[in-house]
């Protein structure tokens, strides 16, 4: 099952990349024309969206480095631990939104310090393995095209990262047992 | 955007002070900025990969009877969007790419259908419904191979790395769902 499972992640780009090029070949395209026009637009794109990374990268850097993360955290505990989410798994939690890099180091923090094969190891990983991180994603989308106000993206983002964290505690506590 | 940034800017320069590292901040001004530049660039290859294969598909109409198929989900998630679009074409190949685990061609072709999107906006500063749904999805969508949680695990000796497979294509599931509904109870109509 795992292998086929990383055997098609690994042939998934190559499939779509065929299926595009046989295509065009039946459809008689001039592909090299077609592909050189397309990827002269991939320069003007990441050139676009290098100011908005480079103010989200500040936020972020600020917020990680600062230790206001670690303030963040304290305060909603008790929130958090009332819900039933255990407290060793709330760094994580709270970082999984905010910071990709920081949320792997805070990862490998978790599974050195309770095991791996612990049931917060084990939750720590699931966590990890099925959320994104929300505020870098807006940053470079919505810098992509310009967009200034976001409506309600952020809050249903949140909610749905909530929602993939409590997921994450009962799965676990009925696949694992606690 | 505005409100977010400028409270993370704030309190992290306030948290650095408080705390008695006011270098920090220096520290994040030199180096995070040209993580974020060389993180642009390193994107620039892959991107015009990616709209290379796109323009080829487009023009051989492989987009438009892809985006056709889907008709029926994409009808329910993106009601303003006509199913011939080229934004469908984009986002669901930034769906299958991420599913996947391949993240800068994922990017890539999510800022592509970002792209598309936008000229079907009439307020070109102001977030659509189909936006926000595709961020939404985007942001807890289902990867079938966490490779690098499975790594760290194995490297933290781990019996079994893979066995959270399961329980994080479950839970992501659940995400998905709930944010799609979020999205689809708050949004409202534009």
């Amino acid at each position: 099952m795992i292998n086929i499972l990383s055997y098609m992640s690994i042939v998934a780009i190559p499939t779509m990349m065929s299926i595009i090029l046989l295509h065009g070949w039946i459809k008689r395209i001039n592909m090299y024309d077609a592909f050189v026009e397309g990827a002269k637009e991939g320069f003007k794109t990441a050139i676009s969206i290098m100011p908005y990374l480079i103010a989200i990268y500040i936020g972020i850097g600020l917020m990680r480095k600062s230790g206001v993360i670690d303030y963040l955290i304290n305060f909603v505990k008790p929130v958090m631990t009332f819900i039933g989410i255990p407290a060793e798994i709330l760094p994580l939690a709270i970082m999984r939104p905010i910071s990709g890099s920081g949320t792997l180091a805070v990862l490998s923090d978790i599974l050195n310090t309770y095991g791996p094969d612990s049931f917060i190891g084990r939750l720590a990983s699931t966590m990890m393995g099925s959320a994104e991180t929300i505020f870098y994603t807006m940053a470079v989308y919505f810098g992509a095209v310009g967009i200034r106000k976001s409506r309600h993206t952020v809050v249903a983002a949140l909610v749905s990262h909530l929602a993939s964290v409590v997921a994450a505690v009962i799965i676990c506590t009925y696949f694992f047992g606690v | 955007m505005n409100v977010i940034w400028v409270l993370m800017i704030f309190t992290g320069i306030v948290g650095a002070i408080l705390t008695g590292k006011p270098e920090v901040i220096n520290e994040v001004v030199i180096n995070d900025t040209s993580e974020a530049v060389v993180f642009a660039i390193g994107l620039t290859g892959i991107m015009s990969f990616w709209l290379g294969l796109m323009n080829i598909a487009k023009k051989s109409g492989l987009i438009n009877s892809f985006a056709k198929s889907m008709k029926p989900i994409t009808r329910f998630l993106f009601p303003n969007v006509p199913s011939n679009h080229p934004a469908i074409g984009a986002m669901m190949m930034n769906m299958v790419a991420n599913m996947f685990g391949a993240g800068n061609s994922a990017t890539a072709l999510g800022i592509k259908a970002m792209e598309e999107l936008q000229k079907l906006n009439n307020n070109k500063r102001v977030v659509t419904n189909a936006m926000a749904m595709f961020l939404v999805i985007n942001m807890s969508s289902i990867q079938l191979i966490p490779l690098t949680v499975l790594k760290l695990r194995a490297d933290a000796g781990s019996n079994n790395p893979s066995e959270i497979i399961i329980t994080s294509i479950l839970a992501t599931s659940v995400s998905t769902i709930v944010g799609i509904l979020a999205c689809k109870i708050m949004e409202g109509k534009r």
